[in-house]
């Protein structure tokens, strides 16, 4: 049947060369709906709960999308006139950012006094190069003792000031972000244009929507080619042959672009973390296109005719590169178990890849070949006598190497829980990306950028001004101001006693809470009407007046950190306040502190369903149980190991590391089953004993082993060059697992067969 | 000689030719106006229902006093019943032409009248989607104009124009007017924001007409196109020349006004 197929595909050769070129350029066509994604929220599924209760918090109040200015004049003082005059300036060019809803500055900042009876309400700076020195001098007071604006859009030294634009994208068009981003870089430029004194930097949730896509390309224009170039180099080494490096190189691209195209017609939006599947790609389809060829090159040094040599091959490879093929597609499919939409679409992605470079390898590549004219050489396959040397040490040293082994193992794997679970998203970005360099010094010098909101509800509709509902979120924000994770707290009762302090004659002594709720609601309302458009409360007030938004910007801290303080807070709601204040916090950051936890408990899942359908079909396959669960070793344990390394030396894992196992999983076990099918057709059609059958395997599969997974070392490897360190450390722990693979399939599973490969007579 | 005058004069008012479009749109907008002078005073009950893109519902009820001032903007005195825990709140406006509109408000539970010495007035009204600007008189010379062209709403002719507000606290820099060919009434609004996108919708729903004159609309629907909120505010009672005096608004009347 498969011999009948294959003659067909040899004797039709231009038939099937120019077929699979139709039907390539047919799916690659789909890459004109491709698009890339720039928004934080892809990485959580629409079931995610976290995303649900925030997105529920952005519908009552406001969305918190946002872009920030930070103004850094050179003299270190915010507080001169040329400086205030940019920031007034900045603040109402800033009002022209497409989807802009309000603009915060110091500048715009709604200072209240009293003036004689009434309440003065007005922009804290207006005017800023006719201030006189001791205009100056009263607004620096105020704004550093300001609890709205200090460590939010002032540093206490008074060094840095932000403006903060928040941004309602209509989420309608891809080039929203873009849009807004390229404004927001440019109105900074002009900024700095307008008064060459100041440094403007830009960072905010929009910056970094708008660098995901800028990190897949960047990625895509360094990763590719050099993937490329390690691929080509590859192969010259191993094939001696510009034909069967040729018709590679052409395997691989079709299947990269078949891959893409596909993702268009499938509607998937590319990401930062499916920009890694081209690649993945690549190196898995270099093994399907070495073992064909190599095969092929050896028959022709035998003699055989091209049609022979090329029969031969593709009899002996169907099996094993079939096998290995579906193995890893199952593998990246297990990545549907990720709660991370990204990933499922990139084990989607690498899937369809894999068997679209299967597929090729069997009708374009033996086709091609018949076409291109080709010489066999004269080559013996490298290495090989090292390789029996070293199946010789193994089978001699099989008792202190199956021990030094299990015991090198458990080692290893003892160390997995040094890893820490961290998801913080500005550590995605490498210190050499711009939006990283900018946040950072804006968490230096001015705010935290991650945040935990809490809405905070009152007894019932309009009681936000109750006494008692005024006390306890006081008590909570003043709690919060004391743990040391907390830079700044937002919260509607610092307005509150403001407004009673002014309408008691601006007298420090009535800086409290109004103990009256009709009071508190008529000051609310006579401040209210005093505001100018876009700096309402409606960003932290409901429409029923039933409840109000607490803010907490943070220090740069861990997944974990920030984690273990929302405890504490809703530990501290729980225990002090009424059951109806009894809420959690949402917000980005704590979207993605969770988002590792909950991927690493699904990819659980999902790698267990992989491993039991991998196995189910090596048991098929091999056609033996005993080795079929023998081999549930060599390939669970390195990913053990590996991350075992990864606690050693790294020590924090986090979203991006918890697909690993699932994806390296179908990977680590082609070295397996290479390894494992050269064993047993010795034992079955030689009649060899276990040490005999080992020693065949090295032989025979040794150098290829060696060799691929060599090249997919340095595959995932480049990987670790991205800039996005979601990649790189995926791409980093990969490759690890990948070279432990190797290690234990050379020097743990012999011993193992050797020791229970045997079947009692 | 007389006609002649006549002739001249409805020429030079309405001149048929060479009319700019900021000439036909101020036109128009005197004629709006000119058709709802004389109504003298009013009061009626006003409720605004408001909506987040949550779903969340929530509503203001208050009552309505104004009166018509000759040579100036109209005064007007809101007393808010609901929420509660601002009932017999007031808010006395005295609107003008040019300068800034004066406004008052009385705190019951401080039993003071406190002035608002703010000159932005752009900020919703009451938490909802109206600003105090949409709501307050319209008076001809708050705003410049430009006519843009004839055009139909839901089958009726009206003419749309430009209207650009003249103060530069307002938080607008134009709006869209579309207004009945027929009455010379407003049918609907769009407000766009400093950046010159497209901020609100209002539409006004059943116009009813008064002393056989004057047209009041039972519904103002303000949709806000960015944050998908909304506010529907509905007219109720309207009572034409109650007789209100100069003397209902003032800042003492402001305590007696609940």
């Amino acid at each position: 049947m498969s011999n009948r197929f294959f003659r067909w595909i040899l004797r039709y050769r231009w038939l099937v060369v120019m077929g699979s070129i139709l039907l390539i350029a047919l799916a690659a066509s789909g890459a004109r709906f491709l698009g890339f994604s720039n928004d934080y929220r892809m990485f959580f599924s629409e079931e995610n709960p976290q995303l649900q209760a925030f997105e529920a918090m952005q519908n009552t109040y406001t969305k918190t999308d946002n872009v920030l200015f930070v103004i850094s004049p050179k003299d270190g003082n915010v507080f001169t006139p040329k400086t205030l005059e940019t920031v007034e300036w900045l603040t109402k060019e800033a009002w022209q950012i497409p989807y802009s809803l309000r603009v915060d500055s110091i500048s715009n900042y709604q200072h209240t006094e009293a003036e004689e009876d009434d309440l003065l309400v007005a922009d804290l700076v207006e005017d800023a190069m006719g201030l006189s020195p001791g205009q100056l001098e009263k607004i620096r007071r105020v704004a550093l003792n300001e609890p709205l604006l200090r460590n939010r859009l002032i540093s206490p030294d008074g060094a840095h000031t932000g403006i903060n634009v928040t941004v309602q994208l209509p989420g309608k068009k891809l080039d929203e972000v873009p849009e807004v981003a390229a404004f927001a870089e440019n109105l900074a430029k002009r900024a700095m244009e307008h008064n060459p004194d100041v440094e403007v930097r830009v960072t905010g949730l929009v910056m970094m929507n708008a660098t995901f896509p800028r990190m897949s390309q960047q990625d895509m224009q360094t990763l590719y080619p050099l993937m490329l170039l390690i691929i080509l180099v590859t192969m010259a080494f191993m094939l001696h042959s510009i034909s069967g490096v040729l018709v590679s190189m052409l395997v691989l691209l079709m299947s990269v672009v078949a891959t893409l195209g596909l993702t268009g017609w499938l509607g998937i939006q590319m990401s930062p973390p499916t920009t890694t599947a081209p690649v993945m790609v690549m190196t898995l389809a270099v093994a399907d296109c070495i073992h064909i060829i190599s095969l092929f090159l050896q028959g022709l040094r035998k003699g055989e005719s091209r049609e022979e040599a090329m029969m031969e091959s593709l009899r002996l490879n169907l099996g094993p590169v079939f096998l290995t093929s579906i193995t890893t597609a199952i593998g990246f499919l297990s990545l549907n178990f990720s709660d991370a939409p990204p990933f499922r679409d990139l084990g989607n992605m690498a899937a369809m890849g894999v068997m679209v470079a299967w597929a090729l390898s069997m009708t374009f590549l033996p086709a091609a070949l018949m076409i291109l004219p080709v010489r066999p050489g004269e080559r013996h396959t490298r290495g090989q006598g090292s390789m029996e040397k070293l199946g010789e040490f193994v089978i001699r040293q099989r008792k202190p190497l199956f021990w030094g082994m299990t015991a090198f193992i458990l080692l290893l794997i003892s160390q997995v829980p040094q890893n820490r679970l961290n998801d913080e998203f500005i550590k995605y970005f490498s210190e050499e990306v711009p939006f990283r360099v900018d946040t950072d010094f804006a968490v230096d010098h001015l705010t935290g950028i991650y945040l935990l909101e809490f809405s905070l509800p009152a007894v019932g509709e309009g009681k936000i001004t109750d006494p008692e509902y005024l006390r306890h979120v006081d008590a909570f924000a003043n709690w919060l101001r004391t743990q040391p994770e907390v830079l700044h707290v937002n919260t509607y009762t610092d307005i509150m006693k403001r407004l009673n302090k002014n309408l008691h004659g601006d007298d420090p002594a009535w800086y409290k809470l109004p103990d009256n709720p009709e009071l508190a609601a008529q000051y609310l309302l006579l401040y209210e009407f005093s505001l100018p458009f876009g700096l309402d409360l409606n960003n932290q007030i409901n429409v029923k007046k039933s409840a109000t938004k607490l803010t907490a910007s943070l220090k740069s801290i861990s997944s974990e950190s920030l984690l273990a303080l929302e405890r504490r807070a809703e530990a501290w709601l729980q225990a002090n306040t009424p059951d109806y204040m009894h809420v959690q916090a949402a917000s980005p950051s704590l979207m993605f502190a969770d988002i590792g936890h909950r991927n690493i408990r699904a990819m659980l899942k999902g790698t267990t369903v992989a491993l039991v359908v991998i196995s189910l079909i090596l048991m098929v396959a091999l056609r033996s149980f005993r080795i079929g669960l023998l081999s549930l070793i060599p390939n669970l344990v390195p990913i053990g190991m590996a991350f075992g390394l990864w606690g050693i030396f790294v020590g924090q894992v986090g979203l991006a590391l918890s697909v690993v196992s699932g994806m390296t999983m179908g990977i680590v076990v082609d070295d397996t089953v290479h390894f494992l099918s050269k064993y047993l057709r010795a034992r079955r059609e030689q009649g060899l004993g276990s040490e005999d059958a080992v020693r065949y395997a090295f032989h025979t599969v040794g150098t290829p082993l060696l060799v691929t997974t060599i090249v997919l070392m340095l595959g995932f490897g480049v990987l670790a060059l991205s800039d996005f360190e979601l990649n790189a450390g995926m791409g980093l722990l990969t490759a690890i697992t990948i070279g432990l693979a190797l290690l234990a399939d050379f020097l743990y599973l012999p011993p193992l067969l050797m020791q229970f490969g045997e079947t009692k007579k | 000689m007389k006609k002649l005058l006549l002739i001249l004069l409805v020429f030079s008012a309405f001149p048929a030719t060479a009319e700019t479009p900021e000439e036909k749109g101020l036109a128009i907008a005197r004629e709006v106006d000119a058709r709802d002078t004389g109504w003298g005073d009013f009061q009626a009950a006003m409720s605004m229902l408001l909506k987040n893109r949550h779903g969340e519902e929530s509503l203001r009820q208050m009552r309505v006093k104004s009166l018509e001032v000759e040579n100036d903007g109209d005064k007007s005195l809101i007393v808010f019943d609901q929420p509660r825990d601002v009932k017999g709140t007031a808010l006395l406006t005295f609107s003008h032409k040019v300068k800034d509109d004066d406004q008052w408000l009385y705190l019951p539970a401080l039993k003071r009248v406190k002035r608002i010495a703010s000159r932005n007035k752009s900020g919703p009204f009451m938490g909802s989607e109206f600003a105090f600007e949409d709501l307050a008189s319209q008076e001809v010379e708050k705003y410049t104009y430009k006519f843009i062209r004839d055009d139909e709403l839901d089958g009726k002719p009206v003419f749309l124009m430009e209207r650009y507000p003249v103060s530069k606290y307002s938080g607008y820099t134009r709006q869209l007017v579309w207004i009945d060919k027929e009455r010379y009434i407003p049918l609907k609004i769009e407000f766009y924001d400093r950046k010159n996108s497209l901020l609100k919708v209002l539409v006004f729903r059943g116009y009813r007409q008064y002393l056989d004159k004057y047209w009041r609309a039972d519904e103002m629907f303000m949709d806000n196109k960015q944050t998908g909120k909304s506010t529907l505010l509905t007219w109720k009672n309207y009572q034409f020349r109650s007789g209100l005096k100069d003397s209902d608004f003032t800042r003492n009347s402001l305590k007696r006004a609940r």
